[in-house]
């Protein structure tokens, strides 16, 4: 077994370790999302992925 | 003083608090990026080998765990901060000189620099606007971070064509989408903390950075 991928995966177990009080405190806390939320996300999430393809086409 | 008065100067007092919540976080992320390019620059100078820089990552994450959160509400908290981002940089110095040395290197680490700029830039811009509050999307996001996670674990042992390329186009999602929370967080008065907001937001654009290099390197053929 490569050492190293014993280190990469410890390093996720560790951030995942660290998420998880994080991770459930927001799936039951998290307020409910009002009418046009997500809409209002979604538009620069979008924005976002229409960059990405940008820079992919540019290099 | 009557209750209008009362209201518009606990009102006032909260926007000042705001407004330099974001000063002091925007301040202090600009000093630590400069600081962990600095040790990402002296990283590729020395060569380290892949292992030293997992184990700077490693070092990084377990200060994050244990001693930050002690520290998160003194001067010390800023020392912290700086060993943290220090150490991350480091750490990412192997990687850059492994897309330094393919034949448009160059361009794509460039690229991938000025790119993660727009966005951390373009998303916070929108997030201060709006003023809009974004913390419906906490579940959403953590359970999709933890979700990658897994993937990327899997992804080390299971040789699954696109795996990689699929979790990175993800992190740039979630890591967008938390760059919009986290910035609603400071806005709205959810996060008082500028040390916690700086760390937050300085892991969000380092994940955007090294996906966006991964994304670029593997698409322009030469990965």
């Amino acid at each position: 077994m490569d050492w190293l991928k014993i280190f990469s995966a410890i390093l996720i177990v560790g951030w995942i370790i660290f998420l998880w009080p994080r991770a459930k405190h927001w799936l039951n806390n998290s307020p409910k999302a009002q009418q046009g939320d997500w809409m209002a996300a979604i538009l620069p999430l979008a924005a976002v992925v229409g960059f990405v393809a940008l820079l992919i086409m540019m290099v | 003083m009557n209750r209008l008065d009362f209201t518009a100067t606990q009102s006032v007092g909260s926007a000042l608090s705001t407004n330099a919540l974001i000063k002091n976080t925007y301040m202090l992320l600009s000093a630590t990026l400069i600081w962990s390019a600095l040790m990402a620059v002296i990283s590729m100078a020395i060569a380290p080998p892949p292992m030293i820089s997992l184990g700077t990552s490693l070092g990084a994450m377990v200060i994050l765990m244990f001693v930050l959160p002690r520290y998160a509400n003194s001067a010390a908290g800023l020392w912290v901060v700086f060993g943290v981002t220090g150490l991350f940089g480091f750490g990412l110095g192997p990687t850059l000189n492994y897309y330094i040395a393919l034949s448009n290197g160059g361009q794509i680490v460039a690229t991938a620099f000025g790119g993660t700029g727009i966005i951390f830039l373009g998303l916070s811009g929108y997030a201060l606007s709006t003023k809009r509050d974004f913390s419906f999307m906490g579940g959403f996001i953590f359970a999709g971070m933890m979700v990658v996670m897994l993937a990327s674990l899997a992804g080390l042992f299971l040789d699954i064509p696109g795996l990689q390329l699929a979790i990175s186009a993800a992190v740039i999602l979630l890591m967008s989408g938390y760059i919009l929370f986290e910035t609603s967080q400071m806005v709205n008065g959810a996060e008082t903390n500028y040390i916690m907001a700086t760390i937050s937001l300085y892991l969000a654009i380092l994940n955007i950075f090294t996906s966006l290099l991964h994304l670029l390197g593997a698409l322009s053929g030469e990965d």
